[in-house]
């Protein structure tokens, strides 16, 4: 059989026909295989609504959906394996680019499993866990702005996707002040974070906090209560309690079927129960559901990040690297005319006056310093759910082997029993309640 | 005074009292920056550096963690389930014989005081040195009821590396199990689909066994050459 529609060629292959189609109606396209026949259709990897190069396998009688599969790995870059070949503290700059929507996730449980590790967490000084929160809870937003303003843009509306990655930017100008880059920050160190805030951050923290508590009403006017937005959500990629246990599924997710499952309050890390805050739950576990735990969690990582930006006032001036010589990253950061780089301070006191610490340097840079031989696991709450890092350590400079839970990589497997059984449009929408970031399921 | 992150009553430092004392030895590293054999005027080829892993801990093992050990040795033909514990900072390890693994994770998941009803990962590694044992399955189970996390790590041969799948049990698994088998080899017997997850589905080895080599080619500039990542003089 052979189309006459010049967009959609067609090829033979062992298990039939495949037609690459970019568009049109089966009618037109394929007039012969529209008896009542299922169809497989291969939605991606390149597909504009499926969050990165995500493939689903679906498999379709007219609109309905008989089974779904995802197929992953199209964005697998080997991480782990590369982190294997690098000191511990260089091994931030790799996993950073994991989930590269929500990196301080992945950077905190990196760390928090080296200090572990190292036996360090008591020494870890007070600002700079407050230094970490806070850059959690802005990523937790941005992450969240992210899920809702994609999610919006898929079932078409265009100005949630605006007005989401309009206020995402202004957090992203936030982190570039702080770490030097809007994304791959490689901001938190084994033993402190990289740098303590600039000059003048406080009041600019400020005034993004007063900005977004403006704007982030906005997506409640705009979504809420709209009849279309919540034809599309409610009741779209439903999973009661039972199923998200079974498949491992933490985040917004599982606090949509009505369980307070949160790691902030349960497992607390980094002085997080000195924090007010709520978990946000809901008894609609479906898209909608989700939707307005992201919204409600907004305002309570907000909570948390005017708690944080009261205390950097209190804690000014306090050290935000260990004290301990042997781990502690021994240069400061600063821009200088040809860019970011060592501080000129440090470098005077290497070059010019000490001996002593410059081999200091040297060895520290290259050579890293040593981990006790052992494994621990770390477990963060991220915007999607819970990530880990189980670090495996064998004495040496280098980790013997890191293995990341992603929570997408392990949400992502609901997306079949989330969209089965429901319209071809309503794939969309569960993938879009999943929030996967691609970069962080296949690693 | 602190408390582990599971936010049990215990101390860390009553947690660290216990910790193994004697390592386990695993494999013997010789040399250091690459140098090997004849021609050595440096002296550290003939560093050596064993590479040993905390042993196992003895009972008591302090805290919930003696409530778990023995809920879970006193499941229905469970008594030698357990081949040791290791406690280490902070964290309970049960290396559970492998034939035995699918029995521990049922009875773990449904006994009343064990309730592990999650299965957060299943991770591997792999140590080239450890005869007879080279593979290791690890599993993080968390238990939501009683705010309790431990560590299940099972071992396999290279020449048989069969495991028995959980996917019945977590039916999680099914994602994480296939990753293992795709990065390092090991077979989960009884999963209904185990093929390749995240490398393409004809490709040769698995990319996180110690043998397989990183790749990547030097760097070259202004006439001077970096070696790739993997070639390039190493501490440990």
């Amino acid at each position: 059989m052979v189309t006459t529609d010049p967009y959609a060629g067609t090829t033979e292959s062992t298990s039939g026909q495949v037609f690459n189609v970019t568009g049109g109606d089966w009618d037109t396209i394929a007039p012969d295989s529209l008896d009542g026949d299922r169809l497989v259709i291969n939605m991606g990897p390149q597909h504009p609504s499926t969050h990165g190069v995500l493939r689903l396998i679906l498999e379709i009688d007219g609109e309905q959906v008989h089974d779904a599969r995802a197929g992953i790995g199209y964005l697998h870059t080997g991480i782990e394996k590369n982190m294997e070949y690098r000191t511990w503290t260089q091994g931030v700059t790799f996993c950073t680019r994991m989930d590269y929507v929500a990196p301080f996730a992945t950077e905190a449980a990196y760390v928090g499993a080296i200090e572990k590790l190292l036996g360090i967490e008591d020494q870890i000084t007070e600002r700079t866990k407050v230094l970490r929160v806070l850059m959690l809870e802005l990523n937790r937003i941005s992450s969240h702005l992210i899920a809702i303003a994609t999610g919006g843009m898929e079932i078409g509306a265009l100005t949630v996707m605006t007005c989401g990655f309009r206020d995402r930017e202004e957090i992203l100008k936030a982190f570039e002040r702080i770490t030097g880059l809007r994304m791959n920050h490689a901001y938190f160190r084994p033993g402190g974070v990289a740098q303590d805030l600039p000059e003048g951050e406080i009041g600019e923290l400020r005034d993004l906090v007063a900005l977004l508590k403006k704007r982030l009403p906005e997506y409640a006017a705009l979504c809420n209560a709209n009849p279309i937005f919540k034809g599309r959500l409610k009741g779209i990629g439903h999973l009661d309690l039972p199923g998200v246990m079974a498949l491992g599924i933490t985040g917004p997710i599982l606090r949509s079927t009505g369980m307070d499952w949160d790691l902030r309050v349960k497992q607390p890390y980094w002085d997080y129960e000195t924090y007010d805050f709520e978990v946000v739950t809901r008894d609609e576990p479906d898209a909608y559901g989700r939707f307005m735990i992201r919204q409600d969690e907004m305002w309570q990582s907000l909570k948390i990040v005017e708690q944080c930006i009261d205390r950097l006032e209190a804690t000014a001036g306090q050290p935000v690297m260990i004290a301990d010589k042997k781990i502690a990253w021994p240069a400061q950061l600063s821009i200088g005319e040809d860019g970011q780089g060592n501080s000129p301070e440090h470098i005077r006191h290497i070059m010019g006056e000490s001996m002593e610490a410059l081999i200091h340097h040297f060895k520290i840079v290259t050579e890293g310093f040593r981990v006790p031989a052992g494994q621990s696991y770390f477990a963060v709450e991220s915007p999607k759910g819970e990530i880990a890092c189980h670090a495996v350590s064998d004495g040496g400079t280098r980790p013997y082997r890191v293995h990341f839970r992603e929570p997408s990589f392990v949400n992502l497997q609901g997306v079949s029993v989330m969209s089965e059984g429901g319209m071809l449009s309503d794939v969309i929408v569960a993938v879009a309640s999943i929030d996967p970031v691609m970069g962080g399921v296949d690693r | 005074m602190s408390t582990t992150q599971d936010g049990s009553n215990e101390t860390r430092e009553e947690l660290v009292k216990n910790d193994a004392v004697e390592l386990e030895v695993i494999e013997v590293r010789e040399g250091a920056f690459g140098v090997h054999g004849t021609g050595d005027t440096s002296g550290f080829g003939g560093l050596q550096r064993p590479v040993a892993m905390p042993a196992a801990s003895l009972p008591p093992f302090g805290g919930w963690f003696d409530e778990v050990a023995e809920g879970l040795a006193g499941g229905e033909g469970l008594a030698d389930a357990i081949e040791k514990v290791v406690v280490d900072r902070g964290e309970i390890t049960f290396f559970i014989r492998r034939e035995l693994l699918k029995q521990t994770a049922q009875h773990l998941r449904d006994a009343q005081a064990l309730r592990f009803e999650l299965l957060s990962g299943v991770s591997g590694v792999h140590y080239p040195g450890d005869t007879g044992r080279e593979l290791h399955a690890v599993y993080h189970l968390l238990s939501m009821t009683h705010n309790r996390r431990i560590r299940l790590e099972v071992t396999c041969p290279d020449e048989d590396p069969h495991v028995p799948s959980v996917v019945g049990v977590y039916p999680t698994a099914d994602w994480h199990e296939r990753e293992t088998f795709d990065m390092f080899g090991i077979i989960f017997d009884g999963h209904h689909a185990l093929t390749r997850i995240l490398m393409p589905d004809d490709w040769p080895g698995h990319p996180q066994r110690k043998d397989y080599p990183l790749g990547g080619i030097d760097v070259e500039f202004k006439g001077g050459s970096i070696p790739a990542p993997d070639n390039r003089r190493s501490y440990s």
